[in-house]
């Protein structure tokens, strides 16, 4: 992470950040009331992470800000300068191999007509980085700042289950 | 949907913030973790004219244990005290009541001292302070001041914070051992604003009788309220089923006669305020320190 060089006790208008996105780092210089949603989308072209409401209650922004999962449309891009994003097209592997959150979300239909899903395996990421073995009273509470009005959830709940259970397995194998 | 235009600083230094907030007064307002106020810049409802943001300020990113309370600076985020053992241990109130905060991606952003100066009287922690007697720890260039939570909320998204004053630190009474205490809140969606909320904290005598009771609402008036009428009923009682039904039945009147929107009617709310002050009060004495009678 770069230390701020720019003084920025003065009031701006536009302001030039570094973002780390998904590996890869961006400079570009922004109006300082730019969301950060609209950054990831407009600027660095990477339009998997949706906008739905635009004022945190769907879920579709969610994206990973410095590894903890966050709504970006709550955020301007300003406030990302020198931090690491992850996105939706920051899970598949190199070849294009899906993660085994999206391939457990393929296999078990959690997903239709795709709107809500990247903020959704964003969120199952973060959800099953602190608890990789949830209940599914836990899955569903902590699926419940997504709105998906496709599925009615049941096979999200599945696909999270099953998700959780490639993740665990992976992780011993590891070991 | 998208923010106004506006000017942007974010200081490293509170006392660089400070001198922002006094050179823009009313012009300028703070970002802390934003969960409440970017919406309200979003939907266009704020357009300040300049924006603080608090946010690299370090020095205020503190939870401190004090003699009297908790202390929590400006931008300690709410998953932070969610996971410090230390309020887990000393505190398990305040950690029931930031989980009931909107969802995991909310509180990952979301301050405590932002939602406490937000002041919306539907919100948990305005309401907890409110319960609690706390006071919050305001600053400018000329200096400092402490206010308690009861003279701190005047009205829906309205304190008595003054142009160029910031909130800086909330301070959250440490509640006695050997009390019980209880938070239930009826929401019609999980993480959604609750339609109304109820707190008590009851601390019985070595006699085990209740000696004193704080109870607090939130989602029925424009502020957060104590119900000091129904707390002067538990004093002294062994909070039989009596009593509580009665409190429960006084603690209607907490309600303000303009609590009618779409979510609910005032008699609506009023009912939920009964339930849940029934509830809470069995929650909070079974949790109490039972106090053997000549144990002494």
């Amino acid at each position: 992470m770069r230390e701020r060089d720019d003084d920025l006790s003065q009031c701006v208008e536009e302001y030039e950040i570094s973002v780390t996105a998904n590996g890869n780092r961006y400079e570009r210089t922004v109006p300082v009331r730019l969301l950060l949603s609209d950054f990831l989308r407009h600027d660095l072209r990477l339009t998997g992470t949706h906008v739905g409401c635009e004022h945190g209650v769907c879920g579709c922004c969610t994206v990973l800000f410095n590894g903890e999962a966050v709504r970006s449309c709550l955020m301007f891009a300003v406030q990302a300068d020198g931090m690491a994003i992850t996105t939706i097209e920051g899970m598949a592997g190199v070849n294009s191999e899906l993660h085994p959150i999206q391939q457990a979300f393929r296999e078990k239909h959690g997903l239709q007509c795709g709107f809500c899903t990247p903020g959704i395996i964003m969120t199952v990421h973060a959800m099953l980085h602190e608890h990789p073995d949830p209940t599914e009273d836990e899955i569903r509470h902590e699926l419940s700042g997504n709105i998906c009005r496709c599925t009615g959830y049941q096979n999200i709940v599945e696909s999270v289950k099953l998700a959780a259970e490639r993740l665990q397995a992976q992780r011993l194998e590891v070991e | 949907m998208k923010p106004p235009r506006f000017h942007y600083c974010s200081p490293r230094i509170l006392d660089e913030a400070l001198i922002l907030l006094d050179q823009y007064g009313e012009d300028i307002k703070v970002l802390a973790g934003g969960q409440s106020f970017v919406p309200l810049l979003n939907m266009r409802l704020a357009a300040p004219v300049y924006i603080l943001d608090i946010n690299h300020i370090t020095e205020l990113r503190y939870i401190e244990t004090e003699p009297g309370y908790l202390a929590i600076g400006a931008i300690a985020r709410q998953r932070q005290i969610e996971r410090s053992v230390l309020v887990q241990e000393k505190h398990p109130l305040l950690i029931e009541v930031i989980k009931h905060i909107g969802h995991m991606q909310i509180r990952n952003r979301g301050t405590v001292v932002g939602s406490v100066a937000h002041a919306d009287p539907a919100a948990e922690l305005p309401a907890l302070l409110t319960c609690l007697n706390g006071e919050v720890l305001a600053q400018s260039v000329r200096g400092e001041r402490v206010i308690k939570a009861e003279e701190f909320f005047t009205g829906y998204l309205t304190t008595t914070l003054d142009d160029g004053e910031m909130l800086t630190e909330v301070r959250f009474p440490w509640i006695a051992p050997q009390a019980g205490w209880s938070f239930i809140e009826f929401a019609r969606r999980s993480g959604d604003y609750a339609l109304v909320g109820a707190m008590a904290v009851l601390t019985p005598a070595l006699d085990d009788t209740c000696i004193s009771a704080n109870i607090a609402y939130l989602g029925v008036a424009g502020s957060p309220i104590r119900a000091h009428a129904v707390e002067r009923m538990l004093e002294g009682t062994r909070l039989d089923a009596q009593t509580v039904e009665d409190a429960a039945n006084i603690a209607r009147d907490v309600v303000g006669e303009d609590m009618r929107d779409v979510h609910a009617t005032v008699e609506y709310r009023r009912e939920l305020v009964s339930e849940l002050t029934r509830r809470v009060l069995k929650q909070a004495w079974e949790r109490r320190e039972r106090q053997e009678e000549g144990a002494r």
